[in-house]
């Protein structure tokens, strides 16, 4: 009995040892980071991610390039992948017939399983070209007249760029931000919906008015995941955005965001001040992706509450 | 009755126009699958032969394959799940069999799913500041060991879903028979959960199999075939990355090659998880 009970604590103890692992894996990147990008923090200060100084013979580092690079594609991302998501997952839920629901729900989900470096070689070999050719001078044509925004819309068409990288975010996220509104409008109990169609709305009113209001939360909360995922993606990236240390008023022209600029650099970091701002880089986006991802995870949270209250 | 047969036609418009644009959006998703996957086939499928497999990285111009980056992944990929896999399941045990009470589950919960979607290219500077930098080379067993945090996420969710989805009566009827609850644990509710916990691991495999950016210096490159996980080593996403920007055609043909490759795999494996536990994930 005594052996029994010495295994069943030594198995409970085993197990919250691991689970405490996770945390100390984040609180050991956090700690690690901090400590490899103090030589950069302590030369450079607050000013760091304000400054757009970038030079490694100089040795002034500033991140205010990548991490435009970085917001600026990932705004782009979001504008295209939000509506493009709503309609999937509204799709998904409304209009499909129930026996293609599944296969095309893991369709959508294998765009998420590509690997990056994929998107990266096919953003570069395939999509660029075509964009330069076709698409970028429409947009020129086009939106490029407009006052103010137009200057977005002018320069070099050669398919690289801030805006291509954008897009083909977009195309990565669209799976994650998708299948969370896929689910989360599952979860609207059928009576509310039923109530709607009762009083003879349209399918769009009852998306609309019913359905969006009541799961409002954790459609910002996939959203929000979306954000997280694309500001952190790398390689394709790296393949796209041109990798150019400027900051330029046409998205397309090449930049360079906080992921690809480590991917770049970091094997060949020239001075141990280098090492260190790429560091605070990582620094700088990983804690941006964790308070995103934490918002998210918590939006979600507060819908499911919600839904337990409820039933 | 103008007045309302006016509005029942906008009605019916803005519905009929929104709903085409909904089936659009799912068109433009399924477009960008094909799109993938033939530009895929296309470009890669003429790379792929034996000597693929069988020969190693060439210098630019000459013949050769990817043999080198094959074994590197595998054997990184391979290690990434060994470490994993009993990490992953023990820490999801917690979380389902242990969790009910307390601020560890919780907390550790939160942070779990934080980590799944973080960056995977600051967990390879992590690994490079407290491994790579303090050992002063680069070695397969620091792209491992990037690979398995990306890994341990991953098993840790799916392996609490999966062992949340054992009926509690499973557990009491072992428990009333007297056994202790590690043996409840691991031998009911574990074997219970087999299939779904197997598919925490391979869902895991698959996600790390086609990281690029956290090998990129940790384990870096090596054009020759190496064993030695001390070392640095080829691998095939970080072959794939440098052989596609390289202005040589031949190390172009072997980068689709090696994409083919390794989306087909990690889409099979994909697919194969998806529909044999689809109602579970």
């Amino acid at each position: 009995m005594r052996a029994q009970r010495f295994q069943d604590a030594l198995f409970h103890q085993t197990t919250r040892f691991f689970a405490f692992s996770v945390l100390a894996i984040l609180a050991a990147i956090l700690g690690s980071l901090l400590y490899g990008a103090w030589p950069a923090i302590k030369e450079f200060g607050f000013g760091f991610p304000f400054s757009a100084e970038w030079n490694p013979v100089t040795d002034k580092f500033g991140g205010l390039i990548s991490v435009y690079g970085t917001l600026s594609t990932s705004l782009i991302a979001l504008v295209v992948a939000i509506p493009v998501s709503f309609g999937i997952a509204v799709f998904l839920t409304e209009l499909c017939p129930p026996a293609l629901r599944s296969p095309l729900g893991v369709a959508v989900e294998l765009l998420a399983a590509v690997p990056s470096i994929i998107y990266g070689m096919w953003g570069l070999f395939v999509f660029a070209p075509l964009f330069a050719d076709y698409v970028q001078p429409a947009l020129s044509l086009t939106l490029g007249n407009i006052p103010f925004v137009g200057t977005l819309f002018q320069g070099p068409k050669n398919g690289i760029g801030i805006l291509s990288a954008g897009l083909i975010l977009a195309v990565m996220v669209i799976p994650f931000i998708a299948s969370v509104m896929r689910d989360v409008f599952e979860v609207v109990p059928g009576i509310l919906k039923e109530s709607a169609y009762g009083l003879g709305a349209t399918t769009w009113e009852v998306v609309w008015n019913v359905v969006l209001p009541y799961t409002r939360v954790g459609v910002i909360g996939g959203v929000m995941l979306g954000l997280g995922r694309a500001l952190g993606e790398t390689m394709a990236v790296t393949f796209v955005i041109g990798n150019a240390h400027r900051i330029s008023p046409s998205l397309y022209e090449a930049g360079n965001s906080i992921a690809s600029t480590l991917a770049n650099e970091f094997a060949e970091a020239s001075s141990d001040l280098h090492v260190a701002s790429l560091i605070e880089l990582g620094l700088i986006l990983f804690f941006v992706t964790f308070v995103v991802l934490a918002l998210s995870k918590l939006l979600l949270m507060r819908l499911g509450r919600m839904e337990g209250e409820k039933t | 009755m103008i007045d309302s047969s006016v509005l029942y036609r906008k009605r019916m418009r803005t519905n009929r126009i929104a709903l085409v644009l909904s089936m659009l959006a799912m068109a433009v998703g399924m477009g960008f699958l094909a799109w993938i996957l033939i530009v895929l086939l296309y470009k890669g499928v003429g790379a792929l032969s034996l000597s693929l497999f069988t020969q190693p990285t060439p210098a630019p111009g000459s013949e050769g394959g990817l043999s080198n980056a094959i074994i590197g992944s595998a054997m990184m990929v391979g290690a990434a799940t060994f470490i994993a896999t009993p990490i992953g399941i023990l820490a999801g045990v917690y979380l389902s069999e242990y969790g009910r009470k307390g601020w560890l589950a919780p907390a550790t919960r939160f942070i779990n799913d934080i980590l799944l979607s973080a960056p995977s290219i600051v967990i390879g500077v992590f690994i490079y500041t407290v491994y790579v930098a303090q050992v002063q080379h680069f070695s397969g067993w620091a792209g491992s060991l990037a690979l398995t945090l990306i890994a341990i996420p991953v098993v840790v969710r799916t392996t609490e879903n999966m062992l949340n989805l054992v009926p509690a009566s499973l557990r009491e009827a072992a428990a009333a028979l007297g056994a202790p609850r590690w043996k409840v644990v691991l031998h009911v509710v574990l074997r219970a959960a087999k299939a779904g916990v197997l598919t925490g691991i391979l869902l895991a495999l698959a996600r790390v199999s086609g990281e690029t950016a956290p090998l990129l210096f940790t384990a870096l490159n090596n054009q020759f075939t190496s064993l030695d996980l001390n070392g640095p080593m080829a691998n095939l996403p970080v072959v794939i990355f440098q052989f596609a920007m390289s202005p040589y055609e031949n190390w172009n043909s072997l980068a689709w090659g090696g994409a083919v490759i390794i989306t087909f795999g990690v889409l099979c494996l994909n697919i194969v998880v998806r529909t044999l536990f689809r109602k579970k994930i």
